[in-house]
């Protein structure tokens, strides 16, 4: 070995160098997030949880034109429909298999009239699997529940469509 | 106080020492406690900073109760027992290493005059003390029955003896130059070197042993980069694997007071103890226990510190730099200071 590797032998320079390394990172300002209490922002776009949406008359969008369920990739939507009494084309049942769906949002594409839509909701895990099959008062009820934000994710990105 | 108790409360002689005693451990020993569980989120929070994380911080205000949590928890368990360990032994392990982790305490002087029990061969006892602290690693991986924790057991057993030898020579050398075993003594020798300095580390002589014993003490409470006792990859949790609930927590608690002790004993040979860092009036104002205290605090920073910062060493390194770096460079030392000292004090 040489004079000056003696030295930073001898000198723990190497061990010195590290820890002048470590305590610039201990003053650091951190980035992470609280998760529970501070939260990332979420794109309009975001596919999360499904939501089936009305008019603002209160009127179910949804037609029964099932091509949600046929470009479903994973085969997770499920649609009955029959004439309403004032004769109108309604679902009778509109299931979503919330453990089959891949989140791909081509239901959402393929819907003619917004009707389902994935919302910006990522929290809705359950204790037991068949909470996870959503029927349609479910996915009315989500679609009540997050309509505000719904209709705006839908404004602000209805200019790239 | 042992007075007090004779004279206002009119005990013979026996029971007041007995009760002053007792007195002065749980005075003692209940901080300690608190201090540990302190400490140990102090840890975290350094470590988790190091690594851009943020530690713990929901329990109690910025996180602060974590450990009485972490402490709730662990008592809540069930203790669960191995079906082919050794009962007894396995019981007892955990109460020998927090045992031993306490018993140091009793010579260790918080402030002038401030001690346990002012025995003039406390240093010896600090090493008989901590030499005991092997049994409780080693029975806790002998009757735990089951293969890693033996590993780990083998190894903390190698490791606390190899390291053991140096810093008896290190601690040689400080008690050479203070002439005396006896921790307050060692203390008070360290004030007013060159007139200014306080602690034996700002003696060019005694700085390079004030650094292996740091190093040393690393080893010792087999904390990072030492801490192949627990290496997790190999050995699961080391000689703990086995243990659940509260005796789990003894361990932990009493790893943590030795490292508390570690840092007090890095603090009170080398950096003056209760002692100001200089030797100038004004300072002497803030009581010693408070500079102890600091000074504590800034070496559990640097354990901290340190394991964040390095990674393990592998086992042959270990006992390498033990016997082959520390043991003569610290023999050599004793040889020098000694000499120094001859020629210094005594007179060729």
């Amino acid at each position: 070995m040489s004079v000056a590797q003696y030295i930073k032998a001898f000198t723990l320079w190497e061990f010195v160098k590290a820890h002048a390394l470590t305590l610039r990172y201990f003053f650091k300002p951190k980035v992470t997030i609280n998760y529970p209490f501070e939260r990332n922002p979420v794109s309009p776009r975001f596919r999360g949880e499904h939501a089936l949406r009305r008019y603002p008359n209160g009127e179910e969008r949804c037609i029964a034109c099932k091509l949600c369920e046929a470009v479903c990739p994973a085969q997770a939507i499920t649609i009955e429909a029959e004439p309403r009494d004032d004769g109108s084309r309604r679902t009778t049942r509109y299931d979503i298999d919330m453990t089959k769906c891949i989140y791909c949002g081509l239901c959402a594409e393929a819907c003619p009239v917004d009707a389902i839509v994935e919302g910006p909701n990522y929290e809705f895990s359950t204790e037991t699997r068949e909470e996870l099959i959503y029927d349609k008062a479910k996915l009315l009820d989500n679609g009540d529940r997050w309509e505000r934000v719904l209709a705006a994710n839908l404004a602000a990105d209805a200019p790239y469509r | 106080m042992t007075e007090f108790f004779q004279t206002s409360v009119g005990m013979p002689f026996g029971w007041a020492w007995f009760t002053a005693t007792i007195i002065g451990i749980l005075v003692i020993a209940l901080p300690l406690m608190l201090a540990v569980a302190m400490i140990i989120y102090a840890d975290r929070k350094i470590w988790a900073a190091m690594a851009l994380r943020r530690g713990p911080n929901v329990v109690g205000p910025f996180g602060l109760l974590q450990s009485f949590a972490d402490g709730l928890k662990v008592f809540l368990q069930e203790t669960i027992i191995p079906s082919a360990a050794n009962r007894g032994l396995f019981l007892l392990a955990p109460v020998i290493t927090f045992t031993v982790a306490l018993i140091v305490w009793a010579v260790v002087p918080f402030q002038a005059g401030v001690v346990l029990a002012d025995i003039n061969v406390g240093l010896l006892y600090v090493l008989a003390a901590s030499s005991l602290g092997v049994y409780g690693i080693i029975l806790a991986g002998w009757s735990s029955n089951s293969k890693y924790p033996f590993y780990s057991a083998l190894r903390a057993a190698a490791q606390m003896v190899s390291y053991e030898v140096a810093i008896g020579f290190i601690l040689l050398s400080v008690v050479m130059w203070a002439g005396s075993f006896n921790l307050s003594v060692i203390v008070t020798a360290q004030q007013g070197l060159y007139g200014w300095a306080n602690g034996n580390a700002a003696n060019p002589l005694l700085f390079p042993m004030a650094v292996m014993f740091f190093i040393s003490s690393l080893a010792e409470t087999q904390r990072a980069p030492f801490d192949l006792t627990e290496a997790e990859s190999e050995l699961v949790a080391g000689y703990q694997t086995e243990y659940s609930s509260m005796s789990f927590a003894l361990y932990w608690l009493g790893e943590y007071a030795n490292v508390i002790l570690m840092c007090v004993l890095n603090a009170t040979l080398f950096w003056g103890g209760w002692l100001p860092p200089l030797d100038w009036a004004p300072l002497y104002v803030v009581p010693g226990i408070v500079w102890l205290f600091i000074k504590m605090l800034g070496f559990f920073f640097l354990f901290s510190w340190v394991k964040a910062t390095v990674p393990r060493y592998r086992y042959d390194q270990l006992m390498r730099l033990g016997w082959k770096v520390f043991l003569p460079l610290s023999l050599f030392w004793v040889f020098l200071v000694s000499g120094v000292l001859m020629a210094v004090r005594v007179g060729f």
